[in-house]
């Protein structure tokens, strides 16, 4: 991800205030970090029943995670093409619920039931919140939630390329943390105004945080790859010892430098647990896959394990970009202290 | 940000629109069929010969656990006692069904057949395919039918003909499909009952047979020449045997396939 992105995007109201109090002179930069920042900058607005958008939100993200359970469920029970129809179900709006029909339609059920929850959110937070990039976010929810519905017409329409499969499977992890972004920004903890922490040791907490929650994204686009038969297992395994080493590196860090800070304790603890489960969950389940492959129809173990592994491997992605979130919400950007200090040395000049 | 947003409604619609119009799976699989080449030629019925002969399991054949059919009562409620896989099944003395045995090689490409006007019937029954194995030339009719007062989809998954997909509910009329191009062991799943697994092989020539529990089979009409003969099962895979016929000769080939090995 590019520096301007990740400054756009998640850089910290505290850091670009700090900073414009700190630079007035220096004007360029002090735009850019303004300019950059105006997300947080609104981090104190009142928005209409915070409380109750925050819930929402909440309430989406949750649905959504009952969605990614229930698509696994129908790529685990061979359900995908049990329907060969869409919009409709066999021509009906509720199809004969026997076999895999019943996994494909409740798939499409909580799909639907999501695309509600996300379309509210997206209107009540362009109606109730005056951050601009928060009410962006949730117009691109919506975005994502029409976008996976077309990828999955194309999935039922025009067969099974594992290409197309795995790319609804990734869209589906986007769409789950951007609701999981929503529901961090809508949070008390990501509305108050906080004072920054200083961070200056190498490598930086911000980035590593960042690099980890991209590492796991990678890892999961392997293993839909995999899942869906677009390539093997190998690339899969070699992305689990990359975020192994990402998680074990931010883990210390952030233990060493901000081990007494609640929310980054948390959050860490929360990606080391949903991770350790994982990697239980991902050995068992290769067994589970190794052994269903001589069977003729998915097994229950094959079911349960498979299944567990993706949706707890959503959740290791939702603890790291809860961990990302809270990094840059809380550590002032080294950029930031950087250029700080070098204003300061002019005034002492 | 409105603008933009209405771009984006648009593309969105207009998305929903070309999956809305775009080619459902259920259509035809009328593709070109296989041009005669130029210098096309038919048998001559006074020379042809014929391999028949036997294929045989050599040892027992694994146990298979029973299938489960308690996601659907009906399909459960169908069979009195436990059905297991056909994946391997054995007659007398050994004797192995579902076996497709064809000639692989040494045929003539300069050779023209007429596509049979007989249609190959692919049956469900019991949320089982009936028969197990099937074999049909390029653009001959497949006819799929569906005994069970259950719905059932369809769905072969070629890699080199058209992949369809197609429900059938109980009492609906068969689903007459071809396919156009040459292809082994394409697999024809129902992902209703995900247990129901068939295959279906398509050839240019009508030199192949599927095995019954006799185990017997026959190929007639072969011009005289050397052939590859092979036999090819779901679980032990091919096997090849060459053998050389002369006019109006007819030889006999055996395959054996073990039951603990690959019988490559």
């Amino acid at each position: 991800m590019s520096l301007s992105l990740r400054h756009s995007f998640l850089d910290g109201a505290a850091a670009s205030r700090s900073a414009r109090r700190a630079l007035p002179a220096l004007n360029s930069r002090h735009a850019i970090l303004a300019g950059r920042g105006s997300f947080f900058e609104m981090s104190n607005a009142q928005i209409q029943n915070p409380t109750a958008v925050h819930r929402f939100a909440i309430l989406t993200s949750g649905a959504t995670v009952l969605l990614l359970m229930a698509g696994a469920l129908v790529t685990s029970n061979d359900a995908a093409d049990s329907v060969p129809d869409w919009p409709l179900a066999y021509g009906k709006i509720i199809p004969p619920l026997v076999g895999g029909i019943r996994y494909e339609f409740a798939h499409r059920v909580v799909a639907a039931a999501v695309a509600v929850l996300t379309l509210i959110l997206a209107i009540w937070l362009a109606r109730a919140e005056n951050r601009r990039m928060v009410r962006r976010l949730g117009w691109t929810a919506l975005a994502l939630v029409v976008v996976q519905a077309l990828l999955g017409a194309l999935r039922v329409r025009f067969g099974h390329p594992p290409v197309v499969a795995t790319i609804h499977a990734t869209v589906a992890q986007i769409f789950f943390i951007t609701t999981i972004a929503l529901a961090f920004y809508s949070s008390p903890f990501g509305r108050r105004e906080i004072p920054p922490l200083e961070d200056s040791a190498s490598p930086a907490m911000r980035p590593l945080a960042l690099w980890t929650t991209l590492a796991i994204f990678v890892q999961l686009i392997l293993g839909a790859g995999f899942r869906h038969g677009a390539f093997g297992i190998l690339p899969h395994l070699l992305g689990a010892a990359l975020v192994l080493f990402f998680v074990a590196w931010t883990g210390r860090v952030a233990k060493e430098r901000f081990g007494k800070v609640p929310e980054i304790h948390r959050a860490m603890v929360l990606l080391h647990a949903t991770f350790g489960t994982q990697i239980l969950l991902g050995i068992a389940a290769y067994w589970a896959v190794a052994k269903a492959i001589q069977e003729v129809q998915p097994t229950v173990p094959y079911v349960i394990l498979t299944v567990a592994h993706v949706l707890v491997g959503a959740l290791v992605l939702a603890s790291s970009v809860l961990l990302t979130l809270c990094c840059f919400r809380l550590i002032r950007p080294q950029a930031a202290v950087s250029v700080t200090s070098r204003a300061a040395g002019t005034a002492i000049r | 940000m409105n603008i933009k947003f209405l771009h984006l409604t648009f593309a969105a619609l207009l998305a929903f629109a070309i999956v809305g119009c775009g080619g459902s799976k259920n259509e035809s699989t009328s593709q070109p069929a296989n041009t005669a080449p130029a210098s096309a030629k038919t048998v001559d019925a006074a020379t042809v010969g014929s391999v028949t002969g036997t294929v045989n399991l050599d040892g027992a054949a694994p146990s298979a656990r029973p299938i489960n059919m308690s996601a659907e009562p009906y399909c459960a409620k169908a069979h009195s006692t436990p059905i297991v896989p056909p994946e391997v099944v054995t007659g007398d003395k050994g004797a192995l069904a579902n076996v497709v045995v064809f000639v692989k090689d040494g045929l003539s490409a300069d050779y023209t057949f007429d596509t049979p006007k007989n249609a190959v019937t692919l049956d469900q029954k019991g949320c089982m395919y009936e028969p197990h194995v099937i074999a049909l030339m390029t653009g001959q009719t497949i006819s799929v039918k569906n005994d069970d007062q259950t719905t059932h989809n369809i769905h072969p998954t070629p890699k080199d003909n058209r992949e369809w997909n197609q429900s059938q509910p109980p009492g609906a009329s068969p689903i007459d499909q071809s396919f156009a191009r040459a292809e082994l062991a394409i697999p024809v799943k129902c992902n209703v009952h995900p247990w129901m697994k068939s295959y279906i092989f398509v050839f240019k020539h009508p030199y192949y047979a599927v095995t019954t529990k006799d185990g017997k089979f026959e190929l007639k009409g072969l011009p005289p020449g050397t052939y590859t003969i092979e036999a090819w099962q779901e679980k032990y895979g091919p096997v090849d045997q060459t053998v050389t016929i002369g006019a109006k000769e007819s030889k006999p080939v055996s395959f054996t396939f073990k039951a603990n090995a690959s019988g490559d």
